[in-house]
């Protein structure tokens, strides 16, 4: 039993780690930009009067709720080519994490959607507005509110899991460590941390959404209910 | 390119399967083990274990799965143990379903009623027995549908084990890939055969929680 840890070696390759950092950011902007209307949208669609589309939107969602987000990542990378079409990397794993994150935004929302008191859109249609301001102001809106917090935590989620977008080469943090770590012989140091980066990442971006939710619903947090 | 898909192809990735069922089980067994230790000590009389049960989760729970699988390989091969990548991966796995299992049954061990606890300690009951006979038997059928909920989610995670070279369905996958080269239609299989595992246990799940859901309506006071 000897371990002896060399951070400096690995610690001087810091542009790179930043960088790698940076791209993982930017990928989890990108895909929950993208994951949060594609499941708004998918969660509107699961109640249609259309079985048709309530049908499709059902099969999307428990798709990718029961399978790997790596083994979806494998098929979106292998269609697009097998279609003859040539995407960049990054391109390729924003569009499977905003597939992934889109159904459990999906669900997430529907549980808000659920949670609009009936009487509510009743009194909206009695005040004679129009079915996109009640399904704006009356639905969509305060079910985000109310479902903001475990919207965030599925956001948090998907940034860490955006690691898994190394096995196609997209050059985000934990791609950069399997390079640096297979450059400098230094897999723990490397590892350890990535892992800092990555818990500062997820702090950062809980800090990020606990602030948007106070600007956005202010009164949330009138009333005092936790974000 | 090494001809077609044959049944030997198949009988590889059957065994694939086989041993994701069997990764599954370890770290459902073991962070089940460790979980209930970091959702007891979570609820600890004593601050300082309070607060080292939640670095623990907060710490596991802000590092991808992947980097834990790394770290666990490369971590245990650096104090100079030789483990095979069924050893780290199980670690790995264990360590990362503690936590989130943890945080999970702390909620449900919270969620019994403030009363059953009054009533506990009203009858005397040492903080051992409280939690044995008051407490836990009425958490665990709170706990039931978000644990089976979250078996979910161990199944699809050790599809990342194949990153370490342990040969579970995704890894055999791969390599079946590597002879033929026909991703599209091998990944395909592979996800069918992922979600033939996953989706009775999704639907598990959700009736568990319609039954609860009813129950519980029915014990709500007037």
């Amino acid at each position: 039993m000897s371990l002896q840890l060399d951070f400096p070696a690995v610690l001087e390759r810091w542009p790179h780690f930043l960088a790698g950092a940076a791209l993982t950011l930017e990928l989890a902007a990108f895909s929950t930009v993208c994951g949060a209307v594609l499941g708004t949208l998918a969660a509107v669609g699961r109640g249609a009067h259309n079985s048709l589309i309530a049908g499709a939107c059902k099969i999307y969602v428990e798709a990718i709720r029961n399978t790997p987000l790596l083994v979806q990542i494998f098929l979106v990378y292998f269609g697009l080519a097998s279609l003859g079409l040539k995407f960049s990397a990054f391109t390729v794993a924003v569009a499977a994490l905003t597939i992934n994150v889109g159904a459990y935004t999906a669900e997430i929302m529907r549980a808000g959607f659920e949670a609009i008191p009936r009487g509510q859109i009743e009194a909206a249609e009695g005040l004679a507005l129009s079915r996109l301001q009640i399904y704006w102001h009356i639905i969509l809106l305060p079910a985000i509110e109310r479902v903001y917090p475990a919207l965030t935590s599925q956001f948090v989620l998907l940034m860490l899991a955006s690691s898994v977008c190394s096995q196609i080469s997209a050059e985000e943090l934990t791609a950069v460590a399997n390079y640096i770590q297979s450059d400098t012989y230094r897999a723990f140091e490397t590892y350890i941390i990535v892992a800092v980066l990555y818990i500062i990442l997820s702090l950062v971006m809980r800090a990020g959404f606990w602030g948007l939710g106070l600007v956005l619903f202010p009164r949330r947090r009138r009333l005092g209910t936790p974000l | 390119m090494g001809g077609h898909l044959n049944i030997n192809h198949l009988m590889f990735l059957g065994q694939g399967a086989l041993w994701t069922i069997g990764l599954s089980v370890i770290a459902l067994i073991g962070g089940g083990i460790v979980g209930f230790a970091i959702a007891l000590a979570r609820i600890s009389p004593l601050k300082s274990v309070r607060i080292a049960s939640a670095v623990y989760v907060q710490l596991i729970q802000g590092t991808p799965l992947l980097v834990i699988l790394f770290l666990g390989y490369f971590g245990l091969a650096a104090i100079g143990l030789k483990v095979s990548s069924l050893t780290a991966a199980g670690a790995s796995l264990t360590l990362y379903v503690a936590a989130y299992l943890g945080e999970i049954w702390r909620g449900c061990i919270q969620s019994v009623p403030k009363p059953q606890w009054e009533a506990a300690e009203g009858l005397a009951l040492s903080r051992i027995q409280r939690m044995m006979k008051v407490i836990l038997p009425q958490a665990i059928r709170i706990a039931t549908p978000p644990t089976v909920g979250f078996m979910v989610q161990i199944v699809k995670n050790t599809s990342l084990a194949s990153v370490v070279g342990f040969v579970e369905l995704m890894r055999s996958g791969q390599i079946v890939n590597n002879s033929l080269f026909e991703p599209f239609a091998i990944y395909a299989i592979i996800a069918v055969t992922y979600f033939a595992m996953c989706y009775p246990l999704s639907l598990f799940s959700q009736k568990l929680e319609r039954r609860m859901g009813r129950g519980r309506s029915n014990l709500a006071p007037a």
